[in-house]
């Protein structure tokens, strides 16, 4: 089932990537390439199969209730783009 | 001494025949000279790394340390590094400096070993070719019209150089093993839990394993073993004693049988690397192995399984990146929502915002039935072809990838037929099992890979098979042209 | 037409663990805006979650406390979307197979009637960060130290019909919560939050109606106000022939109103799916007996053994078993002074007023279950009168020390001697004649101002009992 333009765009928007409008009908393409070859997989007949989520077969492991963290405030703000008296800043949000 | 393997030079600089800041500047002097046509290092940290070799020099002059104390080692640029920029192959990353270090980077430093630099690489380790870096491709030593394989290219080509005697690589679908295979040196797979993947950015968190990338399987022994080993921040890593890989090496063959899945040897498969193959297969029969045809007989489901289950996980991993607290933010964001699309937008390559939106498809509502549970379903009846073949055989072998090295350019247009190189080496990620690949030849010119995949926590008996085999021949002694 | 009201109610509860919830940060409220963001909180790249155990023992708790089924596996997804307080993009949450299941709690309604709510699920997940929108020009501002705290969501069945329901329901689940220790139900620092879904449907029908959900209402005052509101909106609206769209909408206490949530996203698609970081929680029955054997007395079988074995009324059992901190000052008190009507008067009363008037907790109090039992133990055996209890409460409120040592500092020591008294009573008979002889007619209310007058001749210290005999005698 081969995307439509209109798709890659809600796509694009619900993963909030920009996507020039000239490459759309690109990702289109590519897009419905790449779902048309994964749909082989409907042709499985997978009645009763247990979904594998996960290679591992065992229980999660839990951590202790113990701090374990202290504050690296200062050293985690030198990376990031903007910062305001400990604060992380980001355009206004509107809503 | 670029020559010789990590095993070698650890005796050397035990006897004290060399200096592991000796050892470091000659491979600094060949980054500098070699890697600017390889384009293998995307960060060296020349001065670090003198200052980790004078460190681990002092260590072996009071007598201590550890068989990897002193050696240079390369991390691909995946892997965090504390004070070092760290950045995927990405422009998103482009100016991040990791606030701390992986768990593999702290054992490994822990061991005394002298980090070089990091490693180019697909961005965000997606790609099998190393053309999706935002760093630029990598080119094959053998070769340099052609692609190093990937993702983890850098860290293969710059073994294959000689530019590092080994490196960490990560493995997702095949990232380890393809490049390895590609650039002619070998490259093991963990069993998944077997390394942390704590510090190590995240693709496709279900399938994404650490590994060891050298030029022979004594030296992934040594590597493995400083990298495996339990962290209790990565809860899916498992607590289970890391044995002295390197001690197991040598043992004999003949109690092992070799399972042949015929999957991995019809369409598809280069004839000249079939040939590779069934010589090494030869060899091993020689050694005292058993051979056994079987069958694997959802192999071909393994691509498509992999690009739902991969992507998907992948477009959640990668919504972090969202320009906020780290890493890329766009010129004069208009709003919040402006912010999100451009920075990542412009902060992802083609094919990472590709991939992400097939996962973000697959997951959406209306189409996780139809597509993300039935690939868990049927990852489950691949992980159950191969619970039944270790019933019955030790080790599956067949090739790396169904080519040599293909050129650059060559398949960046067609994202499923580059998906396609990746068709032997996805399965062992679907079902969480080790492989390894060690050369096996050379078909054109290029390198040709065998593939050795063993039950889950099987390392050991891998690397004994790639060691044996290694002793009988010579394909991981060969350097490049240009490069002796 | 007349209308029935359909509420169902999901309420976040944050975990009073030391931790957060997948990393070792503490959650201590109120600390310097992302000083307790690890890199974990952050979103970091290559940073993992580990679950907090303590978590899930609590959460096991919970359940168990509401009668509910414990999942033996759980999983954790993750829901996907976009928001600055939102570091990694998603929420760890738990979707298809929460920790918890069907279970109930029961609330009482005026009369004496109990009412069972049903528990549809309750499942742990992690909070987010905080947005600051206030004081920033062109930006909002971000502390994430937040973000990370675990929480259980508890959503109910749509069994509830009016807002005095709901928040009968709250206050249980409110108090139960406090009971099992698992939080502290601060609702100001936001540890006890509530969404309301409501809807309503013409009474007799069978169909529910088109629902709205009323986001983030704080206290249980508002939630009243908010329900009540929007019960009354949409009954209008349908009354006028207008449909109820299915939205989320804020309640503006200021205003008392609730108004649509503005939002540019058209429907979300939060894209769960299981969290790969995190393989499926494992719950053995042996941690759930062990969890169970932690399990105090609930507030139900304690309202019923307060009211079996101290013969106290449903009332009084209920109100003193709200918390469980209160029933246990209670049982000190009553045991110490032997009078469980007593001390229930004087917890519900004095003391509940003073801490209410200080702004205390009860924990807090100036004054211990044992202070006040030794205190009403001096009423007890009649040594102070009730009246001048009340001072040396005060007095001991006020940290001048215990009950014993301020009676014998202040000489408050009760006068029950008769001769004594009945030496006043005759002062106060030969004072005032004019008195004696209307009382004596039958002006019988007469008998208050003699009883006033020994109590002053007294300075209050007489016993009340004694002097009333006396006067009567003697009149």
């Amino acid at each position: 089932m081969p995307l439509e333009p209109s798709q890659v765009r809600e796509i694009a928007h619900l993963a909030r990537l920009a996507i020039d409008g000239n490459d759309i009908p690109a990702y289109a393409e590519n897009l419905s390439r790449i779902l048309n070859f994964v749909e082989q997989l409907n042709l499985v007949a997978t009645d009763g199969v247990q979904p594998l989520a996960h290679p591992l077969d065992m229980p999660q492991r839990l951590r202790a209730d113990a701090i374990e963290e202290s504050d690296q405030r200062e050293l985690f703000q030198s990376i990031a783009p903007a910062t305001q008296d400990g604060l992380y800043l980001v355009p206004k949000v509107i809503e | 001494m670029h020559e010789k393997t990590i095993a070698e030079l650890a005796g050397d600089l035990r006897s004290g025949a060399l200096s592991s800041v000796e050892l470091t500047q000659a491979y600094l002097g060949r980054i500098r000279r070699l890697d600017p046509g390889l384009n293998a290092f995307i960060t060296v940290s020349e001065e670090q790394a003198l200052t980790a070799a004078q460190a681990a020099d002092a260590i072996r002059a009071r007598g201590q340390g550890g068989p990897l104390t002193g050696i240079p080692i390369a991390h691909k640029d995946i892997f965090c590094t504390e004070g070092i920029k760290t950045s995927a192959g990405s422009r998103m990353l482009d100016n991040f400096t990791a606030p701390y270090d992986a768990h593999v980077v702290e054992r490994l430093k822990a061991t005394g070993t002298v980090m070089l630099g990091k490693t180019n690489m697909d961005e965000f380790a997606m790609g099998s070719s190393n053309e999706t870096s935002f760093f630029g491709p990598v080119h094959n030593p053998w070769a340099a019209a052609a692609v190093p394989g990937g993702s983890s290219g850098g860290s293969a080509a710059a073994v294959a150089a000689r530019l590092v005697p080994g490196a960490t690589g990560t493995d997702t679908g095949g990232s380890i093993r393809q490049p390895a295979a590609l650039c002619g040196i070998s490259g093991l797979k963990p069993t998944y839990g077997r390394v942390s993947r704590y510090g190590m950015i995240a693709f496709a968190s279900s399938l994404d394993q650490g590994g060891p990338m050298a030029r022979t399987a004594e030296d992934l022994a040594l590597l493995l073993e400083a990298m495996a080993g339990f962290d209790r921040r990565d809860s899916t890593c498992v607590d289970r004693p890391v044995p002295c890989y390197a001690a197991g090496l040598g043992a004999p063959l003949t109690e092992l049988t070799i399972g042949l899945p015929k999957e991995y040897f019809g369409e598809g498969l280069d004839a000249q690397v079939g040939d590779l193959i069934h010589a090494a297969i030869d060899v091993l029969r020689r050694l005292g192995a058993q051979v056994k045809d079987i069958s694997l007989p959802n192999t071909h489901l393994a691509v498509p399984v992999y690009y739902v289950i991969a992507p998907a996980e992948a477009s959640s991993n990668l919504s972090r990146y969202d320009g906020a607290r780290y890493g890329y933010r766009c010129r004069e964001p208009r709003d919040l929502e402006d912010m999100y699309q451009r920075s990542r937008g412009e902060g992802f390559g083609a094919e990472v915002k590709r991939r992400i939106m097939i996962g973000t498809y697959v997951l959406s509502a209306g189409y996780y039935d139809a597509y993300y549970l039935k690939a868990q379903q049927v990852r489950r009846m691949i992980r159950d072809d191969f619970v039944r073949a270790f019933e019955q055989v030790d080790v599956i072998l067949g090739p790396t990838a169904p080519t040599p090295a293909f050129d650059l350019g060559e398949k960046t247009s067609d994202p499923v037929q580059m998906y396609l190189s990746d068709i032997y080496t996805i399965a062992a990620n679907l079902a969480g099992l080790p492989a390894l690949s060690i050369p096996a030849g050379f078909a054109a010119g290029r390198p040709v890979g065998l593939q050795v995949i063993g039950n889950f926590f099987a390392e050991e008996s891998l690397l004994n098979v790639g060691h044996r085999y290694q002793q009988e021949t010579d394909w991981h002694v060969r350097v490049p042209p240009g490069y002796e | 037409m007349s209308w029935e009201p359909v509420i169902g109610l999901e309420i976040h509860i944050q975990l009073a663990t030391q931790t957060k919830i997948f990393s070792g940060a503490s959650t201590a409220y109120g600390a310097a805006p992302n000083t307790q963001a690890c890199a974990i909180d952050l979103g970091l790249p290559g940073v993992l979650p580990v679950l907090n155990e303590q978590a899930v023992r609590m959460t096991v708790k919970l359940g168990l406390a509401l009668g509910a089924a414990i999942a033996p596996r759980s999983v954790f997804a993750r829901k996907n979307y976009f928001y600055p307080d939102l570091p990694k993009g998603y929420q760890i949450s738990q979707y298809e197979l929460p920790v918890v299941g069907n279970g109930h709690l029961d609330i009482e309604l005026d009369g004496g009637v109990t009412k069972r709510i049903g528990i549809t699920r309750a499942h742990m997940e992690e909070d987010a960060g905080k947005s600051l929108h206030e004081g920033f020009a062109q930006v909002t501002a971000i502390d994430l130290n937040r973000a990370g705290t675990p929480l259980i969501e508890v959503v109910s069945e749509p069994d509830m019909h009016s807002a005095k329901e709901a928040v009968a329901y709250m206050k249980k689940l409110h108090s139960l919560v406090r009971y099992l220790e698992i939080s502290d139900g601060n609702m100001q620092e936001g540890s006890f939050r509530c969404d309301a879904n409501v809807s309503v449907r013409p009474l007799g029908d069978e169909r529910l109606g088109t629902r709205t959900e009323v986001k983030n209402v704080n206290s249980f005052r508002f939630v009243e106000r908010a329900i009540n509101y929007e019960i009354q909106r949409q009954i209008e609206l349908l009354e006028d022939g207008g449909a109820v769209v299915q939205e989320t909408r804020l309640f503006d206490p200021a205003r008392n109103e609730t108004r649509p949530m503005r939002t540019k996203e058209e429907a979300n698609d939060y894209r769960y799916f299981p969290d790969p970081d995190l393989l499926p929680i494992e719950i053995p029955p042996a941690l759930i007996e062990e969890v169970r054997e932690t399990l105090p007395e609930l507030p139900d079988a304690k309202r019923e053994r307060f009211m079996r074995e101290y013969e106290l009324d449903a009332y009084d059992s209920s109100v003193l078993t709200t918390s469980r901190a209160m029933a246990d000052y209670f049982e000190v008190v009553a045991a110490q002074c032997a009078d469980a009507k007593l001390a229930a008067n004087w917890a519900m009363g004095e003391l509940a007023a003073a801490l209410n008037k200080a702004g205390l907790e009860l924990a807090e109090a100036p004054i211990s279950a044992r202070m006040l039992g030794a205190l009403l133990q001096r009423i007890k055996d009649n040594t102070l009168s009730g009246k001048i209890a009340k001072d040396v409460f005060e007095a001991m409120w006020n940290g001048e020390g215990e009950a014993n040592a301020i009676i014998e500092q202040r000489g408050l020591v009760q006068l029950s001697d008769s001769s004594a008294i009945e030496a006043m009573i005759d002062e106060i008979i030969a004072a005032n004649p004019d008195q004696v002889q209307q009382y004596r007619a039958g002006k019988e209310k007469l008998m208050g101002f003699f009883v006033g007058q020994v109590m002053k001749a007294s300075k209050g210290q007489a016993n009340p009992q004694v002097v009333n005999e006396l006067l009567r005698k003697k009149l």
